[in-house]
């Protein structure tokens, strides 16, 4: 263990984890002078801030969702570019979560720590793959840390999806997805399977997918369940998840619900959202990729920013290292 | 296994019968023998064995999970075999995932203390869903909203066959079901069940609609009440008896002081009752003995089961279903008469003289706290299935009372974007005094599809709270609820609970202040109990 403690130089404060040493705020909940974004989710991407780091593909998704609010100075740093913010250099590696995401490395005094936002380690069509950065320190997300969590392999899910496509043609599959993120990648993994024919979107997904197709991430031919033509029967149909239950379903023919998340492992949350075909896709990492992360950096000290940390922080403590449970605010459960 | 649980996880989640039907004529029609048998087997409560598995499951846990990790999880999901399935370590290396033929072979010789190692062995070798689709099988009842009927429907209609025809020699076939598969798939002949006492489809009753009974002439019809029990069949043979319920499914086993009396040769078609000093008791009391696993002596003694036969299909082998109701009545008595098993009498006819004296009969229904009449046309054979113009029920008129709508709840399927369910209240008095609603039922037919969006935009405009699916409302919408009783119950704050109800109208027009009180509804329980 080094002699210097974390906490002389990074630490959790109530608007969010906090680098006194560079002095600025890693996804702050609260509008700060100076921001690190690790992605554009909206509960790591707040507006109000003044100037704002993150890589250009976060920026663009902020600039999207949140006008001037995404901050009066964004600055973009680039995978593996360094900056030096007052007495600490800055790096951002790929979190392999959604398009843009990023680890940020930080480097002060002989230290390194490594707060890595959001992530997963299945491979991901739309986003670059997460890269192992050896550290001292490994802040970590715990959104699945239960060892009931295993996401099965993507594809398996996809395949899942298209036999009950095969299964029940007159029906209209649709399923909920994350606007940002989720949605793409389920779209690209759909392509990757094979499946060429034009995916409905709802309204809400228009102008994420509008922004990763101009961002160079392909996706094949959409269209606007609004513009329908023709009845949407044996078509396949996305929409954020509140929209499932909303009057807005309606409209489509006899559907299959179907909602894609880590959750729909335990079949009680399954059930809680009604769904008929429950997918087991994420975009966090399930709790055998925490483990093996959290081995393969190497880390000493493990500090867990949110989720259900008390699993993860006593499975820690089984391997030999100081696990720190953060229970930061303003970082949500989404329905992912 | 990989496919009868993906089978078993697809149908726990699916609510439309149709979709039922497919996912299971897929998995008949692509799942080799002797694997898709015992999926039905499985599928129709038809497994030979049950195993107590918490005690197994405890001790796999203890010894191959992390204590304080399973804790947490168990916490989290909720049920204990579901967890050992989600968080059972994954196998190193590449397995051979154990089959559900194998699986069933060895389960049904099993010594329950060789269950444990070989339960482990078989969770090594499954994923996830496998692993709880195992647990499942293991107790027996696999709960995933498919009854035996449904899964019998679902093989028959794969060979445009009926229900029913599988139903006739279903109790005279065994699992994995070799015969009845190769039968279907045109492969063989029906198989042969002569001799055995299976169960013959039920013929079944209209209710009587306004035109029938303008098109009624009295002569034509016998009438009997309506007993308000339980359909059942008799189907005893030479060596062997059994009591089927309505849909098929051979429910002897509850009924042991019934069968002792079946040792003569027919098939006869009659109500089970409790019945208890010559007085047929409420339905309340014969669902005492409905289900049952274990029986005691008590249970025995304080519900006493009771056949009232009304028909029959066959009497000392000869098949009596093309005869006409008069004639089959008429054996039914002369053979009643020499044989008089225990615990059975006939049901009464009753000869009303007029059309007038027979809605006198059927006023007087409640006040006998007889459910109603039936009215079986003489000339009629007994036809299996719901022919149109034979048999009329004609139950006695609902009551109805005005309750507050107070929590509705989504429904599933095409009504999942609706709030369909809807629990209702009457109100009373807290102990200060102070009027207050409390649940008395919970209904979701009734209304009419423009209803239903009515009252589905009144919910979401006037929600107060909202747990999950359910969205608790302010209390100011009045609903005529119509029921065919009420009855006591412990399980219910109210103490009450109402049989059939159903949204009658919507009363847009009442306040709800104005509504029916608690006492109305008490004051309407049958109380003969």
């Amino acid at each position: 263990m080094t002699a210097v403690r974390f906490d002389t130089w990074l630490r959790p404060t109530d608007k969010g984890l906090y680098c006194l040493a560079g002095d600025f705020y890693i996804d702050p909940v609260r509008p700060v002078a100076r921001a690190v974004v690790t992605h554009g989710h909206s509960d790591h991407a707040r507006p109000g801030h003044h100037a704002v780091l993150a890589t250009a593909e976060t920026l663009a998704v902020m600039r999207l969702r949140l006008g001037e609010g995404g901050g009066v100075v964004p600055q973009a740093l680039a995978y593996g570019e360094q900056l030096r913010i007052g007495d600490v250099d800055v790096t951002l590696r790929p979190a392999g979560h959604i398009l843009g995401s990023a680890q940020v490395v930080l480097d002060y005094a002989g230290q390194r720590a490594v707060v890595s936002g959001d992530y997963k380690r299945q491979p991901d069509p739309t986003c670059a793959p997460f890269e192992i950065v050896p550290c001292d320190l490994f802040v970590t997300e715990a959104t699945f840390g239960l060892p009931v969590f295993r996401h099965e392999p993507d594809v398996r899910e996809i395949s899942r999806l298209l036999t009950s496509v095969a299964a029940f043609p007159e029906r209209t599959h649709v399923i909920g997805v994350y606007s940002l993120g989720k949605c793409q990648r389920l779209i690209a993994l759909l392509r990757q399977a094979g499946y060429d024919k034009p995916i409905w979107l709802h309204g809400a997904l228009q102008s994420t997918c509008d922004l990763y197709e101009q961002l160079g991430i392909a996706l094949g031919p959409l269209a606007l369940v609004s513009e329908a033509q023709q009845s949407l029967a044996g078509e396949i149909v996305l929409c954020p998840p509140s929209a499932l239950k909303d009057r807005w379903s309606r409209r489509l023919t006899d559907p299959v619900t179907a909602l894609a998340s880590g959750w729909m492992r335990v079949r009680g949350r399954a059930r809680q959202y009604g769904v008929e075909l429950p997918l087991v896709i994420s975009d966090h990492v399930d709790w055998p990729e925490l483990i093996a992360t959290i081995e393969e950096t190497g880390a000493g000290e493990i500090w867990v920013t949110h989720g259900r940390e008390e699993a993860l922080v006593h499975q820690i403590g089984l391997m030999g290292r100081r696990g720190r449970a953060l229970a930061l605010v303003g970082l949500e459960e989404e329905t992912d | 296994m990989k496919l009868f649980a993906e089978l078993l996880d697809r149908l726990a989640y699916t609510p439309g019968r149709n979709a039922k039907l497919r996912l299971m004529q897929r998995y008949f029609q692509t799942t080799p023998d002797p694997d898709r048998g015992y999926a039905l087997a499985a599928l129709t409560d038809g497994l030979p064995f049950s195993f107590p598995v918490r005690r197994t499951i405890t001790s796999l846990v203890t010894r191959r999970l992390e204590p304080e990790l399973f804790r947490l999880s168990r916490d989290y999901v909720g049920d204990t075999a579901e967890t050992l399935a989600l968080a059972w370590p994954e196998p190193a290396g590449p397995v051979v995932p154990p089959r559900l033929c194998e699986i069933v072979a060895e389960l049904e010789l099993m010594d329950r203390n060789a269950l444990e190692m070989r339960l482990e062995a078989w969770l090594d070798g499954l994923d996830a869903t496998g692993r709880w689709a195992l647990l499942k099988l293991l107790t027996g009842a696999l709960r995933v909203g498919v009854s035996a009927r449904l899964a019998k429907t679902a093989v028959a209609e794969m060979a445009s066959k009926s229900v029913a025809e599988v139903e006739e020699i279903w109790h005279g076939i065994a699992p994995p079901y070799l015969q009845l598969f190769r039968w279907l798939e045109g492969l063989a002949e029906r198989p042969d069940v002569s001799g055995a006492p299976v169960f013959r489809p039920l013929m079944l009753a209209h209710p009587l609609e306004d035109a029938d009974w303008e098109a009624l002439h009295i002569e034509d019809f016998a009438v009997e009440w309506k007993w308000d029990g339980i359909r059942v069949q008799v189907a005893a043979g030479r060596h062997d008896a059994r009591l089927f319920s309505r849909a098929g499914d051979d429910i002897s086993r509850s009924f042991p002081d019934l069968m002792a009396g079946l040792n003569f040769r027919a098939v006869l078609d009659g109500e089970l009752l409790i019945v208890r000093g010559g007085e047929v008791a409420p339905f309340n009391n014969l669902q005492q003995r409905l289900n049952r696993k274990t029986l005691t002596a008590r249970m025995l003694a304080d519900y006493p089961a009771h056949i009232r036969f009304y028909d029959a299909l066959e009497i000392e082998g000869a098949d009596l279903r093309a005869f006409t109701l008069t004639e089959r009545r008429a054996r039914l008595e002369e053979w009643y008469a020499r044989a008089r098993p225990l615990h059975s009498d006939i049901s009464e006819l009753l000869f009303p003289a007029s059309k007038a004296a027979l809605m006198q009969l059927w006023q007087e229904a409640r006040g006998m706290s007889i459910e109603g009449l039936m009215l079986k046309r003489r000339s009629s054979p007994y036809i299996a299935g719901r022919p149109k113009g034979h048999w009329f029920k004609w139950k006695r008129a609902a009551l109805t009372l005005d309750c507050v709508l107070m929590y509705a709840q989504r429904g599933s399927g095409k009504r999942s974007s609706y709030y369909s369910d809807y629990t209702f209240g009457a109100w009373t008095a807290d102990i200060e005094g102070r009027p207050e609603l409390v649940p008395v039922g919970k209904a979701y037919s009734g209304y009419t599809d423009a209803e239903l969006l009515e009252l589905d935009r009144w919910v979401r405009n006037h929600t107060t709270e909202r747990f999950g699916p359910v969205r608790a409302v302010a209390p100011g919408l009045v609903l005529e609820v119509a029921f065919d009783a009420v009855q006591r119950s412990t399980r219910h704050k109210s103490g009450i609970a109402m049989r059939f109800p159903r949204i009658s109208r919507i009363r847009w027009d009442k306040p709800a202040a104005e509504a029916d009180r608690l006492e109305a509804f008490i004051q309407l329980i049958d109380d003969k109990i």
